[in-house]
């Protein structure tokens, strides 16, 4: 694996928020709910990013605003130069080729009357109508044979296939407009512990051949720093830790990152045994850290407290 | 840890469990066998459609039938086989000397009654407890599973609690009876690491308080790996290995444990990304038509043509640990040692 050649990043996030506001019963706005607050970071060209974060953390509402699914409250998404936030409907259809997702459940994003190949296929027919259907077909089998799924399959319906097959499809159609950015939000955390293991193989590999670069939305702190080549830990909807992903693991500094990294299981009897002696029960939750990264090593941000 | 007993608490014998669908039959579980001391945690590996579920869900007499159905087997509890005992007397042991708690929470509990009604309804039926007396232990329940301030809360219902508090309710529950057994199945996979982690020790600290033998069932070897005194794993309706919990994890006899295993990032090693993992190749058998030789056989490159004709019986593996059993034609371990490069 090779470590990102380009210094200059391909999405620069700056200052996202997503802000949502709880009315009160007669209507009015009561208060806000800040699901993610003045977050920033950047994404390399064929780096993956791993945004990592217990439920509530805001993970995939960052995922889902990055790509304009569900647009940020306020705050910048530039990608390849453009702040898409100010694109024009027509302007960010044709970004969208450059940004895919793939989500936690297969199944619910497939359509159960459409069969693997029609799905595969929509995106193409979409951005490249002009092209025959011969070219089309030649393709889509492309396709299925890149993601590790036979082309003679094309014609099966969802529920045909089993979990990992279906992510797979879900992948090729991501992959079909030959992206530059995947926001995978859980995409294994669905699937069996040995089908997990070919999906990540399959994302690294489309990684190296594609050149893509990944927003990796994981709780699997394991796969994590597998997959990663930096990782960013969010917090109560914002980021408290920032690192290459050997650093963050060998030396993580928040406390939040530090709790969560602690409570890993370990798949080694001794060691695990170990570790859970160690670990107090309700343990209080780190208090009052503020969301100011400050970098205490080359390319180390870490969240600091009001009273350092 | 208390050193598991000697005495047999549960013996689950050639239990087999198949469901009527539209498709066909589907043989979820076929001929599982093992047994459970006093007091011993037995952890309980598989991946979906592995059976692990199903055979606690039968057991419990949990399973809806139709279409479900116990194709044959005995699953003796403290002398008594479960299978054979009519519901309502079932319906005494299951809450009381058996507990159970599942994955979700929130579709256990009852959203429209309050957690004390919830926790003193098993101490009603199983220990006649009513009154003051039952919401006392109620109250000494929610303190023992680490609710905070467990007296105001004790009239909130299950809404008002985060998804870790609900699975301590139902921990609480689930022990309300001093259980001898504890059957959780997947419950903390639909929590955060955090609170799984929280929820693991409290387990570990209330077995050595009660003293109960645990099934915990899970898919996470991590979590396995820390819980549990022996582990069984399971694939296709059928135990393929099973052992003490540091032999299984040093020493896999089963091709099938070895590639889950393997399908792990190793984070011992330095710059973990170089490695690429080694994940199972194929998919699990269609149940509706379970392999005749050993299920695994079809995902396995240590597979011998025997292991394709012929189902291997569950028994003691040559020359590991007693106890260490593994249901395989081929030698694993032989395997290994050929495939490494002599220097």
């Amino acid at each position: 694996m090779t470590e990102p050649a380009a210094p200059y990043p391909l999405l620069s996030v700056r200052n996202l928020s997503k802000h949502y506001p709880l009315r009160s019963w007669w209507g009015g706005t009561a208060s806000v709910f800040k699901a993610v607050h003045d977050v920033s970071f950047d994404i390399r060209p064929n780096e993956t990013l791993g945004l990592v974060g217990e439920s509530g953390s805001g993970k995939s509402t960052v995922g889902r605003a990055v790509t304009m699914l569900n647009p940020p409250t306020s705050g910048h998404v530039v990608f390849q130069g453009a702040d898409l936030a100010r694109l024009t409907a027509r302007e960010m259809r044709g970004m969208r080729r450059h940004i895919q997702m793939v989500f936690q459940d297969p199944y619910s994003a497939l359509n159960p009357r459409m069969s693997a190949g029609a799905y595969v296929l929509e995106p193409l027919l979409l951005h490249a109508a002009d092209r025959s259907r011969a070219e089309l077909r030649e393709e889509v089998a492309g396709l299925f044979e890149r993601v590790g799924l036979d082309p003679r399959f094309a014609g099966r319906y969802p529920h045909q296939f089993s979990g990992g097959q279906r992510q797979r499809i879900c992948i090729a159609r991501a992959i079909a407009l030959k992206p530059r950015f995947i926001v995978a939000d859980e995409p294994i955390a669905a699937l069996d512990v040995s089908i997990q293991a070919q999906v990540v193989n399959l994302l690294q590999d489309l990684q190296d051949e594609l050149g893509l670069s990944y927003l990796f939305i994981s709780h699997d702190l394991r796969m994590v720093r597998y997959l990663c080549h930096r990782v960013a830990v969010l917090w109560r909807g914002g980021i408290v830790e920032l690192a290459d992903s050997e650093t963050l693991y060998r030396d993580p500094r928040h406390p939040y990152t530090r709790r969560l990294l602690a409570a890993v299981p370990v798949p080694d009897p001794a060691a695990e045994r170990r570790r859970i002696s160690t670990i107090g029960l309700a343990e209080p939750a780190p208090q009052g850290a503020g969301h100011v990264l400050t970098e205490v090593a080359p390319g180390h941000w870490v969240a600091q407290n009001a009273d350092g | 840890m208390s050193a598991p007993g000697t005495t047999k608490l549960l013996e689950v014998r050639d239990l087999a469990v198949a469901f009527e669908t539209r498709g066909g039959m589907i043989h979820a579980v076929n001929g599982v066998s093992y047994a459970l001391e006093t007091g011993e945690t037995l952890g309980i590996v598989g991946e979906s459609g592995s059976g692990k579920s199903v055979h606690v869900l039968a057991m419990l007499g949990l399973i809806p039938k139709p279409p479900g159905r116990i194709a044959r087997g005995e699953v003796v509890f403290q002398g008594r086989d479960l299978l054979a005992l009519p519901d309502k007397a079932l319906r005494k042991v299951r809450g009381g000397e058996i507990g159970f708690v599942f994955q979700d929470p929130m579709s256990s509990l009852n959203p429209a009654m309050t957690v004390a009604a919830q926790i003193v309804e098993p101490l009603r039926i199983h220990l006649g407890l009513a009154g003051a007396a039952a919401r006392r232990r109620a109250r000494e329940l929610l303190d023992l599973v680490r609710i905070p301030d467990a007296g105001s809360r004790l009239d909130q219902y299950p809404h008002e609690f985060s998804g870790g508090q609900r699975q301590r309710v139902m921990i609480a529950i689930a022990i309300a009876c001093k259980p001898k057994l504890l059957i959780a199945d997947e419950a903390t996979t639909a929590l955060d690491v955090t609170i799984q982690a929280e929820i693991i020790a409290l387990v570990r600290e209330l077995k050595r308080e009660i003293g109960m033998a645990i099934i915990w069932i899970t898919h996470d070897l991590g979590v396995v790996a820390g819980i549990a005194d022996t582990v069984q794993v399971m694939y296709a309706g059928r135990i393929l290995e099973r052992g003490p919990v540091d032999d299984i994890f040093s020493d896999p006899r089963s091709a099938y444990t070895l590639g889950l295993l393997r399908s792990l990032p190793d984070l011992g090693v330095r710059d973990v990304r170089r490695l690429r993992l080694q994940p199972i190749e194929g998919t699990p058998p269609d149940m509706r038509l379970p392999p005749a030789g050993d299920p695994f056989a079809p995902r396995n490159r240590y597979a011998t043509p025997r292991c394709f004709l012929e189902a291997p019986p569950l028994s003691q593996a040559p020359g590991a640990a007693p106890g260490h059993l593994v249901a395989a034609w081929y030698d694993l371990p032989g395997q290994l040692a050929r495939e490494r490069p002599t220097p």
